[in-house]
C-alpha cells in the first residue's frame, strides 16, 4: 500500500465489510447509530462473534489466536469496524494484555489468559493511574510487598475505567521503594478482581454514564505467579504497552460514522425556514470536518505504511500526529451532532423513558445522547497519553527541540 | 464609556454570592436535586427576600427597578453555583414577556407575586418541530366562548415548566408557520383542564417539561398584546435570555 489500497487489500476489505455487514446483530447497530455507549453484554456478543471467526485478536500472530494480519489490514478492520457502527474490541484485552503476554509473559500465563482474553471470557482493566500519578505515571505509589508466595498490594487507582466490569486488572505497583530512580522500583502485576481487600468504587462522570472508578487495594494478596517479566523490570513492560503499534489511534471510522450520523438527522431538523441540511453555514461546517477527516486518512495511511515498510516495526513518533487530531476532530464530531439537536439535545429524556417504559417515547434519543457523547469524550484528549503530552513527543522525535 | 459597576450594583452581587457561597455548595445542591420540585423551595424564599425575584420590576411592582446588569449579576452567580431554581424561567424569560406585552392590570396582577417568591411561570414557545426557528409555530388559539381562546398544540423543552404554576404560551392566531405575523402570547394556568405535562431533568439536572394543550380554554383578559402581535415581544424575551 502507498496511498491506495492494493488489489488484495480491496478484496480483504470487501470481505470485512461483507461479514460485518451480515453478521453484526441489529439490535447493537441500532443502538450503536443512536450514538449509545455500547454496553457491556454488547462488547461481548460481537468480540464473540469476531473471534469465532478469528479476528477479534486482530493484531495478534496467528499462534496465538490471533489473524497474523500485516499492519495495513489491521488499519482496514477498524476502518471497517467502526463505521457499522459495531462495538470497539475490547482494547483492554486486545491491543493491551494480550501484546504484553505475548511479549512478556510465561507459557502458563499465555496458556493461561490469551484465548480467554481474545474471546472476552475475562474482561480486563488497566491499573495506572493514580490520584498523584496520571500523565507523570512514574510517581505512583500502590505498593506490592513481597511475602513468601505473594505480594501484599496497597494502595489506589483511580480513573480505571470498566473496573466494575472487570475479572482481571493488570496494574503497576512499587515492588522497590527504595530504587535510585522511581521507573526501576515498578512491577507489572496481573491482580483478579474477585481478590479479598478489593473496593471498586464508581466515577459518575459529568455525562452520566458509570464508566469510571476508584479502585482501592487493602492488604491485597497476588500470587508471584501473576508477575509479568521481572520484578521491578515493569517499567519496560508498561512502555512497551504504551509505545505498542498505535494504529487506530485516531479511531477515524468513529469520527467518519457519526459525520454520516449527524448529515442523516440534520435533514430531518430545520434551520431559517428549511432543512438543516440545506443550511449553507451548517453545509460549510460539514465539508471543512470532512475534509480534515480525508486529510488526516492520507496522513494515517502514510504513518501505517511506513511502518509495514520500516524494518525495525517502531512505531512512527507520527502517530502522535494522529492521536491529536483524531481526539481533536471526534470531539468536533460530537459537537455537530449536539448542535444539530439544537434544543433537544439539552433533555436528559433517555434516562427517564427507561423509568417509564410503558410510556410514548418522551423526545429523540439521538439528541441526548449526542450531548453525553460530546461531555464525555472530552476526555479524548486526555485519555491516551494527554494531547499535551503528544506533542512533547513529537517536539522531541519530530521537530528535534 | 463607564463599564463599571455601581456601588449599588456591587452590593447587590456581593450579597447574592455570599447568600450561594454559604448555600449552594456540591453537597447542598444534590440535596436541593432531590427535593420534588426538583430545586430548593427555601433558597426561592431567600432570593425573595434578598430582592432578586423583583430585580428587573418596576418598583411599583414591588420590583428592585433595575435592569439586564442586575439581573446578569444574579445570573452570573447562580451559573457559577449550577443553581437549580427557576430563576431564568420565571423573572428572566417570563417576566420579560409580561413587561414587555403585559397591560397594566396583568402587571399589577403577577409581577408582585413574583418578585414576593409565590409565584413561579415557565415560557412555553419552543415546539418540537421548530430547532431554532422562533416564528415556526404551530400551536393554535382559536376564538373561543366570551371572547376567550382556545388552545391546542405541544410545546416543548419548556424549562421549569415541569411544576410552574403559570405557564406563558405562544399559540397562531392566524398565519402559516413561520410567519411572524400571527403569534400570540397567552396566560395559562399550569393546572388548567387540557394541559399534561412530562417533566424531566436536563443534563445538568435542571427540570423541564413537554407540555401538551387540547383545548385549553382561557378568557380574553388572559391574551398578552395586542392579538397577533407578539412575535417582537417572543424575540426580545429570547435575547434578554442569551449570552451573546
Amino acid at each position: 500500500m502507498d496511498l491506495r489500497f492494493s488489489a488484495e487489500e480491496t478484496a480483504f476489505r470487501d470481505e470485512l465489510r461483507g461479514f460485518i455487514r451480515d453478521q453484526l446483530p441489529d439490535d447493537i447497530r441500532e443502538r450503536m447509530r443512536l450514538g449509545y455507549a455500547p454496553r457491556k453484554e454488547d462488547t461481548v456478543r460481537w468480540q464473540r462473534i469476531l473471534n469465532q471467526r478469528g479476528w477479534a485478536a486482530f493484531n495478534w500472530p496467528k499462534e496465538y489466536g490471533g489473524p497474523g494480519w500485516t499492519p495495513v489490514q489491521r488499519m482496514i478492520f477498524l476502518e471497517e469496524n467502526q463505521p457499522a457502527p459495531a462495538p470497539e474490541v475490547s482494547s483492554f484485552n486486545i491491543t493491551m494484555i494480550g501484546p504484553v503476554l505475548i511479549q512478556f509473559g510465561t507459557q502458563e500465563q499465555k496458556r493461561r489468559f490469551l484465548p480467554r482474553a481474545a474471546n472476552i471470557d475475562d474482561w480486563w482493566c488497566q491499573g495506572f493511574s493514580e490520584p498523584g500519578a496520571g500523565s507523570d505515571l512514574a510517581s505512583l505509589k500502590t505498593a506490592a510487598k513481597r511475602d513468601g508466595d505473594h505480594y501484599v498490594v496497597n494502595g489506589q487507582k483511580i480513573w480505571t475505567s470498566t473496573a466494575h466490569h472487570a475479572d482481571w486488572c493488570f496494574c503497576l505497583v512499587r515492588s522497590d521503594p527504595g530504587a535510585k530512580k522511581r521507573q526501576e522500583g515498578i512491577s507489572f502485576l496481573l491482580i483478579d478482581m474477585r481478590t479479598p481487600g478489593i473496593t471498586v468504587r464508581p466515577i459518575i462522570s459529568i455525562d452520566g454514564s458509570h464508566h469510571l472508578n476508584e479502585v482501592f487495594f487493602d492488604d491485597v494478596m497476588v500470587p508471584v505467579e501473576n508477575l509479568v517479566s521481572e520484578e521491578h523490570r515493569g517499567w519496560d513492560v508498561a512502555k512497551y504497552l504504551l509505545g505498542h503499534e498505535r494504529t487506530g489511534i485516531a479511531r477515524l471510522g468513529k469520527s467518519k460514522e457519526r459525520v454520516k450520523f449527524a448529515k442523516e438527522m440534520a435533514h430531518e431538523m430545520r434551520a431559517n425556514g428549511r432543512p438543516l441540511i440545506d443550511d449553507p453555514a451548517f453545509r460549510q461546517r460539514v465539508a471543512q470536518l470532512e475534509v480534515d477527516l480525508k486529510a488526516l486518512e492520507i496522513t494515517q495511511f502514510r504513518v501505517v505504511s511506513a511502518y509495514e515498510k520500516s524494518e525495525a516495526g517502531r512505531p512512527d513518533p507520527l502517530s502522535s500526529a494522529l492521536k491529536i487530531k483524531g481526539t481533536e476532530l471526534l470531539q468536533a464530531t460530537t459537537e455537530l451532532a449536539m448542535n444539530v439537536g439544537g434544543p433537544l439535545a439539552m433533555p436528559d429524556w433517555a434516562q427517564e423513558l427507561e423509568a417509564l417504559s410503558n410510556e410514548p417515547e418522551l423526545g429523540p434519543a439521538w439528541a441526548a445522547e449526542a450531548t453525553k457523547n460530546y461531555l464525555f469524550l472530552r476526555a479524548a484528549s486526555i485519555y491516551g497519553g494527554t494531547n499535551e503530552i503528544q506533542k512533547n513527543i513529537l517536539t522531541k522525535t519530530v521537530l528535534g527541540l | 464609556m463607564d463599564f463599571d459597576l455601581t456601588e449599588e450594583q456591587r452590593l447587590l452581587r456581593d450579597s447574592v454570592d455570599r447568600l450561594l457561597a454559604d448555600h449552594y455548595g456540591f453537597a447542598q445542591r444534590r440535596a436541593y436535586l432531590a427535593e420534588p420540585e426538583g430545586h430548593s423551595k427555601a433558597m426561592w424564599e431567600r432570593y425573595a427576600e434578598l430582592g432578586l425575584l423583583g430585580l428587573p420590576f418596576a418598583e411599583e411592582y414591588s420590583g428592585f427597578g433595575g435592569g439586564a446588569i442586575e439581573t446578569m449579576l444574579a445570573m452570573e452567580a447562580f451559573g457559577r453555583a449550577l443553581a437549580l431554581e427557576p430563576y431564568l424561567a420565571t423573572v428572566v424569560l417570563s417576566g420579560t414577556a409580561l413587561r414587555l406585552a403585559g397591560s397594566e392590570a396583568q402587571q399589577s396582577a403577577i409581577l408582585p407575586q413574583i418578585a414576593e417568591g409565590r409565584m413561579t411561570l415557565a415560557f412555553a414557545h419552543g415546539e418540537r418541530q421548530a430547532r431554532y426557528d422562533l416564528s415556526d409555530v404551530l400551536t393554535t388559539a382559536k376564538a373561543g366562548p366570551q371572547r376567550g381562546w382556545v388552545l391546542d398544540g405541544a410545546k416543548s423543552v419548556v424549562v421549569h415548566g415541569d411544576n410552574a404554576d403559570r405557564l406563558i404560551v405562544s399559540a397562531r392566531i392566524s398565519g402559516e408557520r413561520d410567519d411572524p405575523d400571527g403569534v400570540s402570547l397567552f396566560l395559562v394556568d399550569a393546572n388548567a383542564n387540557g394541559v399534561a405535562r412530562r417533566s424531566y431533568p436536563m443534563r445538568d439536572g435542571t427540570r423541564a417539561a413537554e407540555i401538551s394543550l387540547s383545548a385549553v380554554e382561557v378568557t380574553a383578559d388572559d391574551l398578552l398584546g395586542a392579538p397577533g402581535k407578539a412575535f417582537p415581544v417572543v424575540e426580545r424575551v429570547v435575547e434578554a435570555a442569551s449570552p451573546r
